[in-house]
């Protein structure tokens, strides 16, 4: 009678974690109410899209008939076949290469810059902002316009007798161009190291100082430190953001080689010489330029493949960006 | 409101407070109601909708008021000559959105597109074939349109589009400047229009002021299926293969155009001035501004040319042809707006009066293509007294009557053989190509595999 008063100790465990168990599923199911919303919005707006652009990359789709599988007839065409692929590519990974480190060195420097002005701080933030609200198109076409031959760049250039480079137009430079348009709306970075900057303790850089630490130490030494997980939030979603790359490279392409950008105009895109093609661009053009959209599918997913290796790399090998325990 | 609906009573009659969340009770209906969430936004959603009978839907892409009010004024004479029908026009859609809605049960009933490139994809079962509507209404499209237009309506016989309104590509010069570099009439041959560029161009520096032509197949409207037209190329043999590299005229178009590059540039100095062109359709197209003598466009350029306040004096001639191909003197690139009926609309006869309405008669077509600036597409309308007299405007119509006047051929893919050319022509400007022959060989290679590829 005793033992079926007292259990032993294990069956006691046993009993309260079936209890715990019972417990927490009925938590779960409490709260699964509260997130058939999100969990709908999720399925139908990125789960089905995911799964629906891997099984189209399998098919033979033109958007008006059924689709048909087609096994890997579409990733041995755009791997072996189609001319672009590679070089959207490799001007995706240059851009990468070219725009994520800027933006966020950038990024950082407006802020500091920023937050250390002793004058007009306020409207240096709102010009340093402004640029983010312009809308890409606009935008691009100001800057096309500011960085041709005989643009508004290279006449200031001109006054201390330097020559000016081609920008959009000169394959070696149009990526520059990009990046330098990529910089010109920085608004959003700006604010979010700024929201940093203003959490780091203001006591380390004293303590900092009282060790005898200079302005360059105390950048390094604490506040560095204190953004770094900003800055691998920088980094992640500046990947993802120019894996994404279209709209400026595409108007930017367009109006500097002169092509319409109306109704009915028939896209050469990348120009020039393929030096902006992004694989974005490839997709829209194969999608819904070739009416193929088994490759378009196919080029989708490597996307979505660079994008989780890029940022499950970050987030396992990027410690260095993290401050201890975080 | 939904906890105090629990009330003691049903959870035994004590004081205790309500549960935080009746969940036995609460999920299925949730869960119901979500379902219905979804199911009404899928019953109601898709772009289209049911129009009762006698209603049709019409989506076009025309976006201006004044192009909008012009259309208009034609349905509204359909709609009273046909008091049964109604007409309800949805303007400003993109081909993005045409092919989206043309996949639903719900969309339009009628669709009409400024991309004739699109036609190969959407007669492969997007669009219904009109062949027997047309030959139920005794309609010969060989004597009713013009010939060149309906090689760009149909894809291997599938009649699945109709000319709207038409363009036509002619050469516009500067006269001002032609007069100064002694010029008395427009280059009829290749060989002159290079002698008629390099004499109107005035260079300074690396600089033009003005440049005689832009020799570039992204310059605006002299895009490679254009300029190229004038050579009368083969683009396929009769087996579908890509002819580039075998067809003599190709090459010759492609020597040719280097060879007016050489003349007038170098090609960096030519990269750079045409970057500092303005936006084609405004005020600082380089024409309108005078940075050109001379330049390819359509018929839209006269109205373009009055209403952006330009000051350009010019006349219209057709483009140059080879030395070899005098004769076809007067020829030129077509192309235009197609309409064509969907698929899946359950009220095809009804929109097909319309389409036979819109594209066919007379009068409509006229009055349409005057207020806009287009062309009739049909021998009718390009005879017709109505149409304006302008010498400019005539020198389009002769263009778009001439029986040799051309169109690239449709393709499945969208064009994407002139997207492949296109890129091949940047890097042949450029200098990067060393064996032309040899270039096109790979040229035809990857045009094969894009049709392979796009092949059911």
């Amino acid at each position: 009678m005793q033992l079926m008063h007292n259990p032993p100790t294990r069956y006691r465990d046993a009993a309260s974690r079936a209890s715990a168990r019972r417990s927490a599923r009925k938590q779960d199911l409490q709260a699964l109410p509260y997130l058939l919303p999100w969990i709908l919005g999720i399925s139908i707006f990125f789960l089905y899209p995911l799964v629906a652009t891997v099984y189209f990359s399998f098919t033979r789709y033109d958007q008006i008939n059924p689709p048909t599988f087609v096994g890997l007839k579409n990733w041995i065409y755009v791997f072996t076949q189609y001319g672009p692929f590679f070089q959207g590519l490799g001007n995706t990974f240059v851009l990468i290469l070219l725009i994520v480190p800027a933006s966020t060195v950038f990024g950082i420097i407006t802020a500091l810059v920023v937050i250390n002005i002793r004058r007009g701080a306020g409207i240096l933030r709102t010009l340093f902002y402004l640029p983010f609200l312009a809308p890409p198109v606009a935008a691009t076409l100001a800057f096309v316009f500011l960085l041709s031959a005989n643009g508004a760049v290279n006449q200031f250039l001109g006054f201390f007798g330097l020559d000016g480079p081609s920008w959009f137009t000169d394959p070696a430079t149009a990526k520059i161009a990009l990046t330098i348009l990529g910089l010109w709306g920085i608004g959003n970075l700006m604010v979010i190291f700024l929201a940093a900057l203003l959490d780091v303790p203001r006591e380390q850089y004293e303590a900092a100082s009282l060790d005898g630490a200079g302005a360059l130490g105390r950048f390094w030494y604490v506040t560095l430190p204190a953004i770094r997980p900003i800055i691998l939030f920088s980094v992640i979603t500046g990947i993802i953001q120019t894996l994404q790359y279209y709209t400026q490279a595409v108007v930017a392409g367009r109006i500097a080689s002169g092509q319409s950008i109306g109704p009915g105009a028939l896209a050469v895109l990348g120009y020039p010489n393929g030096s902006t093609l992004t694989l974005p661009q490839l997709i829209y053009t194969l999608g819904f330029q070739n009416f193929d959209t088994g490759s378009a599918s196919v080029v989708s997913v490597v996307l979505i493949v660079l994008a989780l290796i890029f940022t499950s790399f970050l987030l396992r090998r990027g410690s260095v960006f993290l401050a201890d325990g975080e | 409101m939904m906890f105090s609906r629990v009330s003691p009573a049903r959870l035994g009659g004590t004081q205790h407070p309500p549960r935080p969340f009746p969940l036995r009770h609460q999920l299925p209906r949730v869960i119901a109601a979500a379902l219905l969430l979804v199911t009404v936004a899928g019953c109601t959603g898709g772009g289209g909708s049911a129009e009762p009978e006698g209603t049709i839907v019409f989506w076009h892409g025309w976006s201006l008021p004044n192009d909008i009010a012009a259309l208009q004024k034609n349905i509204d004479a359909f709609e009273d000559a046909n008091p049964d029908i109604t007409v309800k026009t949805v303007p400003n859609v993109s081909d993005d959105k045409i092919l989206q809605g043309l996949r639903t049960a719900n969309g339009p009933d009628v669709v009409s597109s400024f991309t004739a490139s699109a036609v190969g994809a959407l007669c492969n079962g997007a669009l219904s074939d009109l062949a027997p509507d047309l030959k139920a209404a005794g309609i010969n499209t060989d004597e009713v349109f013009v010939p060149a237009r309906i090689g760009y309506t149909q894809y291997e016989g599938d009649q699945c589009t109709l000319p709207l309104l038409g363009d036509a590509i002619g050469l516009y010069y500067n006269t001002d400047m032609f007069a100064a570099a002694g010029i008395t009439e427009p280059p009829k041959t290749w060989e002159q229009f290079t002698e008629d560029a390099v004499a109107l161009t005035e260079k300074s520096g690396g600089s033009y002021d003005p440049l005689g032509f832009m020799p570039s197949v992204t310059g605006y409207e002299s895009d490679i299926g254009t300029w190229m037209n004038q050579w009368g190329p083969t683009y396929f043999t009769a087996d579908g293969k890509s002819n580039l590299a075998n067809d003599p005229r190709v090459t010759e178009f492609f020597l040719y155009e280097k060879s007016l590059i050489d003349a007038l540039g170098p090609y960096t100095d030519l990269r750079e001035f045409r970057a500092g062109f303005g936006e084609e359709f405004s005020a600082q197209n380089p024409f309108e501004t005078g940075q050109v003598a001379m330049a390819f466009d359509g018929e839209w350029r006269i109205a373009n040319i009055a209403t952006d306040g330009s000051t350009v004096n010019y006349a219209v001639a057709p483009l140059p042809v080879p030395e070899d191909q005098l004769d076809s003197y007067g020829k030129g690139f077509l192309t235009g707006t197609v309409i064509g009926i969907s698929e899946k609309s359950a009220k095809h006869n009804d929109a097909w009066k319309l389409v036979q309405y819109l594209t066919t008669d007379t009068d409509a077509l006229v009055s349409f293509g005057n207020t806009i600036q287009n062309l009739p597409s049909t021998v009718a309308g390009l005879q017709s007294p109505d149409l304006p007299t302008d010498p400019a405007f005539r020198t389009f119509l002769e263009i778009a009557a001439n029986p040799n006047s051309g169109s690239t051929p449709p393709s499945i893919n969208g064009g994407e053989y002139l997207t492949i050319l296109g890129r091949f022509a940047e890097k042949w400007e450029a200098g990067e190509v060393d064996d032309l022959h040899a270039a096109l060989a790979d040229v035809d290679k990857e045009i094969d595999a894009a049709n392979a590829q796009s092949a059911n």
